[in-house]
């Protein structure tokens, strides 16, 4: 009976720990650029809200970036907050108080920046998610697209965004946009272009955030 | 296009061609006649052959799996009947060996009082003693034949004590009367004792009598299997669809109970394995793991019933000797303690989790908490909990059925497969039958095609034997010629 004992609890442990798969294939990796321009920077609310709906829906063992898109922004210094979610739900549930914390301070002192820089941005956004090594992975761009480079900013070169999703949210239209709409309609086709040429998976412009919001991010 | 024109004799008239074609294929067709009508007859002898053959075959192992069936259901049922009638006896033995041990006692309760009523019977029976024989002494006064005052006064003086004697008498008489009332006043709790304990007695005998009856008919049970009558064999079979409808209602009930079981755990279960680990694309390892506990749950239950001996899955475990036994059935029951402490700190845990999501949720949506009752609030959590205890031992009694489930199986799997069997074996015979009818008809179908040359045939024969004159000579070489073709 011992013998038969032993067996169980072995086979036991032996479900338990053959259990212990590869996760990362699951776990959603997103990336989140944070437009902080000119005027733009008075959307912050949105984008906390934003963050807020990431925070909601992502699972523990998924990772999380934001990142402000500065007059250079292929840099590890313009992320405001990362984390990858612990696998055990409570300690996820702490670091996503944490994070909504770091986000609110941010929001309360986020400074224009002279430039916009979205590809320094993707850049930056796909080399993250990659080391992630997440299974579905999106980069978020909170962003009106109209990208302005500083002097000497060299961005005119192919980019690699194998893999990714990329979702471009509350997309305003500018004062000029109004005057002649194809400006606004070629600037999103032109991103299109750039992002699938550059391997994303997806495209999606998300603008009605009251009702659209579940787009964001793909069902698993 | 190109193939289709490839098999034309000339592209531009298709016609023709088509019909050069059909001419042709006839021709080779007429030749072939005979040939292929002994193809046509060979293959559907062969597939008819086949057929019958498979059917045959399936009707004898549908006979051979009923014997086997029956041998399998008789002796289960034989085994079953004569477990029920060990437990009977058991039952009337102890009834007999208790009632009889109470016997003696009954008995000398009933005989103390069978005294007691015949001493008051008796002292009923006592009468007062009878008046003296004054009739005797007056008699012998009035036989005195000197009159005078002297017997007179004598007779009235007697008459006096007469009447005196006579109020004591009276009196007596009454007290004696009195006093037998109250014997037999105080006979009454004898009486009833003994009619109370006459009706005990009745009661036991009534139910030792349906005892004897419920054993007399399960001993007519297992005379008919024995006798391995169509009546008990329809009736066993009839028990083990019941049974199994029975225990499949059961085992889905008890499914739902393990559905609630494994939703109280899979949650916390990702604490303790993670929750974004997978087994499979869909199939999280916390889900697993929970599932695991459940059906852990279920085999200790097993194997506590086991070792109690309520079920017989495994011959073993009811063969082992009674320490080993109870030592299985400790281990069986301490493992499902433990179990269930960990399912009730499972589901202490979920509730926790559940409530610091919710809170999460209302602090991103930057609502305001609700207001807390306490006591309240409190009552899923500790609903949860006792649940998550009380679940598992009740899942265990899921063998119960499942023993019951299993048994049943094997008489229905086995009635169904024969029915298969035969119903397979019908539709084998069936085609075979079409197939001995079918050569003739596709040899009047292959006819139908070369119908042109089978008529010229006909002409050319018909104008041989005009040529050649005679009757007899006609009648004789006509079905030569008629053969030879």
């Amino acid at each position: 009976m011992n013998k038969y004992l032993t067996l169980l609890i072995l086979s036991f442990g032996m479900v338990l720990v053959s259990a212990c798969g590869d996760s990362r294939i699951h776990s959603h990796g997103v990336y989140m650029l944070v437009d902080t321009s000119g005027t733009y920077a008075q959307e912050m609310n949105k984008a906390s809200k934003i963050v807020n709906y990431l925070l909601a829906t992502l699972n523990p063992g998924d990772s999380l970036a934001v990142a402000k898109v500065e007059t250079r922004s292929f840099t590890e210094k313009d992320i405001i907050a990362k984390v990858t979610f612990d696998k055990r739900p409570s300690q996820a549930t702490s670091q996503k108080r944490r994070f909504k914390n770091n986000i609110e301070v941010f929001a309360k002192h986020v400074k224009g920046s002279a430039y916009t820089d979205i590809t320094g941005g993707l850049i930056q956004g796909a080399e993250y998610l990659n080391e992630t090594k997440a299974g579905i992975k999106t980069i978020v761009v909170f962003s009106d697209m109209q990208q302005e480079l500083g002097k000497g900013t060299i961005r005119d070169f192919p980019i690699r965004l194998d893999g990714i999703r990329i979702v471009a949210l509350n997309v305003t239209k500018l004062g000029t946009d109004n005057v002649d709409p194809r400006r606004y309609l070629d600037r999103l086709a032109q991103w299109e272009a750039v992002v699938r040429k550059a391997g994303a998976t997806d495209w999606v412009v998300v603008n009605d955030l009251e009702n659209n919001i579940e787009s964001i991010l793909t069902t698993r | 296009m190109t193939t289709w024109n490839s098999w034309l004799f000339w592209p531009n008239s298709v016609a023709l061609s088509v019909l050069a074609l059909a001419v042709l294929a006839m021709l080779f067709l007429y030749a072939a006649r005979k040939p292929m009508h002994g193809v046509i007859h060979s293959v559907c002898a062969l597939l008819s052959q086949s057929t019958r053959f498979i059917a045959r075959w399936l009707f004898l192992c549908a006979d051979n799996l009923k014997l086997r069936n029956q041998s399998v259901l008789l002796a289960h049922g034989q085994e079953s009947e004569a477990t029920v009638i060990d437990r009977e006896f058991e039952r009337v033995s102890d009834m007999i060996r208790k009632d009889m041990h109470e016997f003696p006692a009954f008995q000398r309760k009933m005989m103390e009082e069978a005294t007691r009523i015949e001493d008051d019977y008796h002292k009923c029976g006592e009468v007062p003693p009878p008046p003296p024989e004054w009739v005797g002494a007056l008699k012998s006064v009035a036989q005195i034949k000197t009159g005078g005052d002297i017997p007179r006064k004598l007779l009235e003086d007697i008459n006096k004590s007469i009447q005196k004697i006579h109020d004591q008498t009276v009196a007596e008489f009454r007290r004696s009367y009195e006093e037998r009332h109250k014997i037999l006043k105080a006979m009454q709790p004898s009486w009833r004792s003994v009619e109370k304990l006459i009706g005990e007695m009745e009661k036991k005998m009534v139910t030792l009598q349906t005892n004897a009856k419920q054993i007399d008919g399960h001993m007519g049970k297992l005379e008919g299997i024995r006798a391995k009558d169509n009546k008990t064999e329809h009736a066993l079979t009839v028990s083990g669809f019941v049974q199994l409808a029975i225990s499949s209602l059961v085992m889905m009930i008890a499914l739902g109970g393990a559905f609630i079981n494994y939703k109280l755990i899979a949650l916390p279960m990702s604490e303790m394995v993670g929750a974004s680990d997978y087994i499979t694309n869909s199939l999280k390892t916390s889900d697993v793991a929970a599932l695991v506990i459940i059906l852990m749950e279920a085999s200790m239950g097993l194997f506590l019933l086991e070792s109690l001996r309520i079920t017989q899955l495994f011959p073993r475990i009811a063969s082992m000797d009674d320490r080993m036994r109870q030592r299985l059935m400790f281990a069986s029951l301490i493992f499902l303690i433990i179990l269930a402490a960990i399912e009730s700190s499972l589901a202490l845990m979920r509730d926790i989790l559940v409530s610091d999501k919710v809170s999460l949720m209302r602090d991103l949506a930057s609502a305001a908490p609700p207001a807390s009752d306490g006591l309240l609030t409190s009552i899923p959590m500790i609903g949860q909990m006792i649940m998550g205890f009380v679940l598992p031992f009740a899942l265990a009694f899921v063998a119960i059925p499942l023993e019951s489930a299993v048994y049943s199986m094997r008489t229905v799997l086995g009635v169904f497969l024969v029915q298969a069997m035969r119903g397979l074996g019908f539709l084998l015979r069936f085609t075979g039958l079409l197939l001995k009818r079918l050569p003739k008809v596709l040899e009047l179908a292959y006819d139908v095609l070369i119908v042109i040359p089978l008529m010229i045939e006909r002409w050319v024969i018909g104008m041989r034997a005009g040529s050649m004159g005679a009757g007899n000579t006609e009648d004789k070489e006509l079905p030569k010629l008629r053969r030879a073709a």
